[in-house]
């Protein structure tokens, strides 16, 4: 018989990874921001689950997110290990191993896609698997290291969850799916660029060519605000669409006015001003731009309630 | 009789082994409702074995 005697060697390992450091491979509080906006692409879409389907849907996108999470973890372990921000990551911190993230990540992949292709439907199974290929392979593999623009196109793999979230229920994708992409894949550069405007030294250490290393940092703050600027159109877009009606319309011009007022601040200030006050204006911009995507989603959630109450939308 | 003490391995791995084999029961536990939901539901399948389709039937010769 064997005997678990034979695994001595292992005995010696310096730490053992728990459940929660595969967890923490998974990427949670990004999984947190997909399973909200997918959950509100779901409970907008004009056709209804079973809430054991909507469930289901719901767990395997975040699934699918957290999978692409541990295949970034595993590609990146490199660049985590020299940025603070990341350098506690499992694989980084030596907890799990870049292989084990590997073979975790590839797992959920294909669980992710099959379970929600058999929950729900084909399209929306098809652009789960396209959205862990693009965050996986196009962003982390090749844009991340290879452009400033990586934040740009990288951002789309973060936009898709509200989409799949509407074809889970539709079974095809629309205009309203297509301007909740839209308004995540556009928000995603001004939000990261303020980011990465107070975490400079992360960014230049590893080597990765954000555009503050790239262009300067006068360059980022035009590019803040012309990114702000192209993102109005597209939120106030979806508020006149049949997810929106006037309270989202009302939510989304007092949040844009916000927004842009952020970045023409952002613009503004030189880096000796920024320095003085650490960024002050900076680390508010982008705390407010969290606040700016959860309460436009928010309102489309509000506004599918109050329809449905019979005093809502357009 | 005395039963032989746990290995330290398992002492080590009993959070990694407890949440797994709760991850698993929870896993069986939703694919057996999405079953129960699916076949309750019914009607986006056909019963392909058990019921009569005259469109599969192949038209005989002279037959519009």
């Amino acid at each position: 018989m064997s005997d678990i005697g034979a695994y001595q060697g292992v005995t010696d390992t310096p730490h053992e990874p728990g459940f929660g450091d595969y967890v923490q491979l998974l990427k949670p509080r990004v999984m947190s921001l997909v399973v909200f906006t997918a959950l509100v692409g779901l409970l907008v879409a004009p056709v209804g689950l079973h809430p054991v389907e909507a469930f289901s849907a719901i767990l395997f996108i975040a699934l699918g997110a957290g999978a692409s999470g541990a295949l970034n973890m595993w590609w990146d372990a490199d660049i985590d290990a020299v940025m603070k921000r990341t350098a506690r990551r499992p694989v980084p911190a030596g907890k799990v191993q870049a292989g084990e993230a590997l073979a975790v990540g590839l797992a959920l992949s294909g669980i992710s896609i099959v379970m929600l292709w058999l929950t729900t439907n084909w399209v929306a199974a098809a652009l789960l698997a396209f959205t862990i290929f693009f965050y996986a392979v196009v962003y982390s593999m090749w844009l991340k290291r290879s452009t400033p623009q990586n934040i740009v196109i990288g951002g789309a793999a973060g936009a898709f969850p509200p989409m799949i979230g509407w074809v889970c229920a539709t079974g095809s994708v629309s205009v309203e799916a297509f301007l909740m992409f839209a308004l995540i894949f556009m928000w995603t550069p001004p939000h990261f660029w303020a980011l990465a405007l107070f975490m400079k030294e992360d960014y230049h250490t590893a080597g990765v060519p954000m555009l503050t290393v790239t262009h300067g940092r006068k360059s980022t703050r035009a590019h803040i605000l012309v990114y702000t600027l192209l993102l109005v159109p597209v939120a106030l877009g979806a508020a006149v669409t049949t997810i929106g009606g006037p309270m989202t319309l009302a939510v989304s011009v007092v949040l844009n006015a916000w927004f842009v007022f952020g970045a023409l601040r952002i613009w503004k200030r030189d880096e000796a001003v920024a320095e003085a006050d650490k960024y002050a204006v900076e680390k508010a911009f982008f705390r407010f731009s969290l606040l700016y995507l959860f309460l436009h989603f928010a309102a489309f959630l509000a506004e599918a309630a109050l329809k449905s109450a019979g005093i809502g939308g357009w | 009789m005395t039963f032989r003490s746990e290995h330290e391995l398992h002492k080590r791995r009993f959070s990694r082994n407890l949440g797994l084999g709760l991850t698993l029961a929870a896993f069986v536990v939703l694919v057996f409702a999405l079953t129960v939901v699916k076949v309750k539901r019914g009607d986006p399948m056909q019963g392909y074995d058990h019921v009569v389709q005259p469109q599969s039937v192949p038209q005989a010769e002279g037959q519009p």
